[in-house]
């Protein structure tokens, strides 16, 4: 239970840092809302509008910076989050990032998780058949492809599959915009086609790390002596392989999935850049072009909640398969 | 079984003679496949950083000097971009950018990491609490989105400002690795006697415990200096960089807006992409090789051994 208690008080801690940074970045920084917002109106609109339009995503410039700051944070937890001074003026930050969020949650989710399972599934039995066939080329093979750029994948993976073959794969969007979205076959057949090219660069520049760190700790626990026991008591290969071996060799893989949610982010704003995938990380690629700090701001602290989530889960995952994390407290 | 069976002639290989430092590391690397790959490709890009003169006659890679669009030629070996200029030349000068963003981010987060872990191992107590509070709130924190942020704040662009983000995001990683490792060494008995002897703190520190973590520091600066090669390169591509600098990542964004793919340019954007994909890999294998050099039971089993254990 301590240990429960202290994760979500750091929980709570990385979200107040991570807010604060956000808040005090633009402060610090050369460049204001206020001359991004005139540029972008090109002087269209009064000064006394422009105000108004400041005011209602919590810029005041006369005010105290401490009550700034308590105004920011309060707004950035009860989701008063703005409106949007980029190229779609106006319209609430929370309504843009509502039409984002599932693209990115369906996509680069999936890819993700789809990534981490298969990883581990292959560094357990390579780790299984050590000196085996597969081991002998898998772990150079893997070095290479976790090495490798996430938007170079992705632009091989547009040429091979798009580009040389008369667009076999789409290469552009999350669906074609002759198409109405709804619920029919059609549609959702074409939303996976769109999906496949850029999951498919997710997947294989994420999988090489975990199939390399489930490896490595499979082979450390292999040689524990409890692995021995079963194999003495005649336990059978895939018991001990899964219910002895991989479940301890999975944990310090569950804590580095969380941590590696991070490049995860990182990896999609890029993917979502080349395929021009209309996600999370596309629009803080347009929101950053535009000056659209608003935007900026919320989707930074959606992005660090994320991580932040996913630390938590995998914390509760890890009380949950592990009795020594528990004991210790 | 047999898979207990080669397990064993594992571990029973794993007491080697423990080498010593300096000549038994670069004996390790020797004999080391993957060492010696990420070794050749790093020392080739090294020379053509130091002197790119020697690779290609064109002087200046950024002028529009040649016919644009043309494709690969005896003349220019990769073409010529859209804008005319050739794409063979500006790979090579390319290089030194990339390579000294690798070599300096990577080696100042990696001295930052090694202050801020040792520093909070030793220390202990309240200094312990903060420092790998401070550790884990930047490990935590999307550090790439950040990043974006904070060139766009910094103003769009030169090399130092991208050095500094690099820094600044990427030390965390490497100093919780460190302070474990410190923690884990902290009691150990040499340095009980370095204490018993009377030596101060720093020289411990220094001469004591850092020479033994240096296979961990190896490791955590081949990390850190992949981590600036993927994300300079992944800034640059994005258009954050400075467009008129020369460097891989400046050549990618210039081909990805000229939509070199689809006007059927594809060297354009695929080969500055494979030279940042091989000077990646080259730290990846360079961090693997030294994982398996510190960790014997980590290297592959030779073939011949494990067919003797099934006879």
């Amino acid at each position: 239970m301590r240990f429960l208690l202290r994760r979500l008080g750091f929980f709570v801690l990385t979200l107040w840092a991570a807010l604060t940074i956000n808040f005090f970045i633009p402060h610090l920084m050369p460049g204001s809302p206020l001359q991004a917002l005139r540029d972008r109106t090109h002087n269209k609109l009064s000064p006394q509008a422009l105000q108004e339009l400041l005011a209602s995503f919590g810029f005041k410039p006369n005010q105290n910076i401490f009550e700034q700051y308590l105004d920011y944070l309060r707004d950035m937890l009860t989701g008063h989050w703005g409106v949007s001074i980029g190229q779609t003026l106006g319209t609430p930050v929370s309504t843009i990032v509502g039409q984002a969020l599932p693209w990115t949650l369906g996509m680069v989710g999936v890819a993700t998780v789809l990534a981490f399972i298969l990883g581990s599934l292959v560094g357990t039995v390579a780790a299984w058949r050590r000196g085996g066939r597969l081991d002998a080329i898998l772990p150079s093979v893997f070095v290479v492809t976790s090495a490798l750029p996430y938007f170079w994948v992705a632009l091989l993976l547009i040429l091979m599959f798009s580009v040389w073959t008369n667009g076999l794969l789409p290469s552009d969007f999350n669906y074609d915009s002759s198409l109405q979205p709804d619920w029919s076959p059609e549609f959702i057949g074409n939303v996976l086609q769109h999906a496949v090219l850029p999951a498919a660069t997710i997947v294989i520049t994420a999988v090489g790390g975990w199939v390399l760190t489930m490896r490595n700790n499979m082979i450390t626990t292999l040689a524990e002596d409890y692995v021995r026991m079963g194999r003495a008591k005649g336990l059978s290969d895939r018991r001990i392989m899964y219910n002895y071996a991989a479940r301890n060799a999975l944990l310090p893989n569950l804590s580095g999935f969380a941590m590696s949610l991070g490049f995860v982010i990182s990896g999609a704003i890029l993917v979502e850049y080349v395929f021009n995938y209309p996600g999370l990380g596309y629009l803080l690629y347009n929101a950053v072009q535009n000056n659209d700090y608003p935007l900026m701001q919320v989707l930074f602290m959606l992005f660090t909640v994320a991580v932040l989530v996913a630390v938590l889960v995998c914390d509760f995952a890890i009380a949950w398969l592990d009795p020594r994390s528990r004991a210790k407290g | 079984m047999t898979s207990l069976l080669v397990q064993t002639t594992a571990t029973t290989e794993t007491p080697a003679p423990i080498r010593r430092r300096g000549g038994g590391l670069w004996t390790a690397v020797r004999t080391n496949t993957k060492a010696m790959i990420g070794l050749v490709i790093f020392l080739l890009f090294a020379a053509i950083a130091i002197a790119p003169q020697l690779f290609t006659s064109v002087r200046h890679p950024n002028d529009l000097a040649f016919t644009p669009g043309e494709q690969p030629s005896g003349a220019h070996w990769l073409g010529t971009t859209m804008l005319g200029q050739d794409i063979y030349a500006q790979l090579i000068y390319g290089t030194r950018e990339s390579l000294v963003i690798a070599l300096v981010a990577g080696g100042v987060a990696t001295i930052l990491s090694v202050l801020i872990g040792v520093s909070a191992a030793y220390l202990g107590g309240f200094a312990d609490d903060s420092l790998s509070l401070l550790t884990n709130v930047f490990l935590v924190l999307p550090t790439f989105p950040l990043i974006i942020i904070l060139a766009t704040y910094a103003g769009k662009g030169s090399l130092s400002v991208i050095l500094v983000v690099l820094i600044v995001t990427g030390w965390s990683y490497g100093a919780n690795q460190m302070r474990a490792q410190a923690l884990s060494l902290r009691n150990r008995e040499f340095l009980e006697s370095a204490r018993v002897r009377g030596e101060r703190r720093l020289y411990i520190i220094v001469f004591e415990l850092l020479p033994t973590m240096t296979s961990l520091i190896v490791a955590a600066f081949l990390g850190a200096a992949l981590y600036s090669v993927l994300t300079a390169a992944g800034l640059q591509f994005l258009g954050l960089g400075d467009p008129n600098s020369l460097s891989w990542g400046t050549m990618l964004h210039w081909a990805q807006s000229q939509q070199a793919l689809q006007t059927g340019m594809p060297l354009w954007s695929l080969a500055p992409g494979l030279c940042v994909a091989l000077l990646g890999a080259s730290f990846a294998l360079l961090n693997y090789a030294f994982d398996e050099i510190s960790n014997p039971a980590l290297r592959p089993v030779r073939r011949i051994r494990a067919k003797r254990a099934h006879a």
